[in-house]
């Protein structure tokens, strides 16, 4: 029996870590929508997340853009559909490769900095001094990050959208022979709204997902070097997994018809 | 005042604290010490609600603290804290500042600013290392900030952890000196965890020897060295034989 009791505890320990997060995430919303409200950390946390962000989420979606139009180039070539490669970029780019490909590198960059920072405050006391200076830790450092990172991550990915058609864009004229003019119209005719704005929202929940894995797993930090170092660890691929779950249900119910 | 009567503290199954009574009377420096790990960081982390005693009541000034208004409550306590737990991504003066620069007790910012190169001043530090960032201090001089930050909002209880720990003895004789200037002249009432017993001289009205979980001696400091308690007596003296098991 004693299987069946590891496989219960096994169990009991993920449904126990899910009601954690969720108390976490239901925590820091609750302290998102209720004053003081802390601007300068929010304005911070906004150009860490967002500004800084651009450039690696910029060249991912270029050489991202490019591959998929050579791709396109070379599938569609099998049954002489050469001239999808601009609006499947597109749509591949915002309603897919855009969202998910921005989220994974924020998480990588943004939910292993938020992480080890909130990791090391803890470590040094200072989540303790900011208590005993009558400022809550979850509306000072979670609040400011889990907000800004739901509304920036659009605006990230909507850039990063613009930059992959360019890299299609690119590729298609300079290496497969596409007509400038053409090629832009066809992006723009088969495009519609919601494609864009479908990818958006996903951009949204994504952000929403790396700012809360950091911040939670700064805030649980174990001990010492070490211990910080695990938080980060388990901050980027807990944000790398929820948002490629995520993603999936998302998808599920945008588009399953 | 400060009352803590009959607290218990387990963790993890661990009893740290087994009925720890002890009261601070208003404007008194009291000391406690004791070796490490017999839970003197966790008593003190129980009266600033850091951590939620399972047992027992503390009441300041009459008031439980755990049916008080958190906000008005820590308002009234400054911390140094044993590593000073400065804020490194902002500079000193804003760490200083940090109380007066948001929440109910926020000021303009030029006004903030220059009361926190009062304190600096008041904790030895010349005022051009306000813009300085925490990482580009010394040991020393990051207790002072941490000092100037504890008695920033003009508290009426000050915590000190550990306050010489980890400094040179020359450095650790000029914070002590620095704290007991501070309180007497702000008239607070100190309560400072240490195992330095130059600290305990120098700093305290009244001492608490904690061992066990327990508070096993409490009195005045002028008692200390004819206190007629054998684990106050073992500690002050720093022996290895005693009733106070050492690991070696």
């Amino acid at each position: 029996m004693s299987w069946l009791a590891r496989l219960g505890r096994a169990v009991i320990g993920v449904l126990a870590a899910i009601g954690r997060v969720a108390i976490f995430a239901g925590a820091a919303i609750g302290h998102i929508v209720r004053p003081p409200f802390y601007f300068r950390e929010f304005g911070h946390a906004l150009l860490a997340i967002g500004y800084f962000s651009l450039p690696v989420v910029g060249l991912t979606a270029f050489f991202t853009g490019g591959a998929l139009a050579l791709q396109i180039y070379a599938g569609g070539a099998r049954f002489s559909a050469e001239s999808v490669v601009p609006s499947i970029v597109a749509i591949g780019m915002v309603r897919e490769l855009g969202p998910v490909l921005g989220g994974l590198m924020v998480a990588g960059r943004v939910a292993a900095a938020i992480a080890a920072e909130i990791g090391t405050m803890k470590v040094t006391e200072q989540i303790d001094a900011l208590v005993t200076l009558s400022t809550n830790p979850m509306k000072y450092l979670t609040a400011p990050r889990v907000l800004a990172a739901t509304l920036v991550l659009p605006v990230l990915v909507a850039v990063g959208d613009s930059i992959g058609v360019l890299g299609g864009f690119v590729v298609g004229v300079a290496r497969l022979d596409f007509n400038a003019q053409a090629y832009l119209e066809n992006t723009v005719d088969f495009l519609e709204l919601w494609d864009v704005l479908s990818g958006l929202v996903k951009a949204s929940v994504f952000g929403f997902i790396v700012a809360l894995m950091g911040c939670y797993h700064g805030m649980n930090s174990g001990r010492g070097a070490q211990g910080v170092g695990r938080a980060t660890t388990n901050a980027v691929v807990s944000a790398s997994v929820l948002i490629l779950a995520a993603n999936f249900l998302l998808t599920e119910a945008f588009f399953s018809a | 005042m400060i009352e803590l009567s009959a607290i218990h503290k387990s963790f993890g199954g661990t009893p740290v604290l087994r009925g720890v009574t002890l009261s601070v009377p208003k404007g008194e420096s009291c000391v406690i010490i004791g070796g490490s790990g017999t839970g003197k960081s966790v008593t003190i982390k129980c009266v600033l609600g850091l951590a939620m005693p399972d047992s027992g009541t503390i009441r300041v000034d009459g008031q439980d603290v755990t049916r008080t208004d958190r906000d008005a409550f820590l308002a009234r306590f400054g911390m140094l804290f044993q590593g000073a737990a400065l804020f490194d991504s902002m500079p000193v003066w804003q760490n200083v500042a940090f109380r007066l620069l948001r929440g109910t007790l926020k000021r303009p910012r030029r006004e903030a600013r220059e009361i926190a190169i009062e304190k600096l001043r008041r904790v030895g530090l010349r005022p051009d290392v306000a813009d300085l960032y925490p990482a580009e201090l010394s040991g020393g001089m990051q207790k002072r900030v941490g000092l100037a930050r504890a008695i920033a909002a003009e508290p009426q209880i000050i915590f000190f952890d550990e306050p010489t720990t980890g400094l040179d003895p020359i450095m650790a004789g000029v914070i002590n000196d620095l704290i007991r200037e501070i309180v007497t002249e702000m008239g607070v009432t100190a309560v400072t965890i240490t195992h330095d017993m130059s600290s305990v001289r120098a700093i305290a009205d009244s001492v608490a020897m904690l061992h066990d979980g327990v508070i096993k001696w409490h009195g005045p400091v002028s008692r200390l060295d004819d206190s007629g308690d054998p684990y106050l007596d073992q500690f002050v003296n720093g022996r290895a034989e005693g009733p106070i098991e050492a690991v070696r």
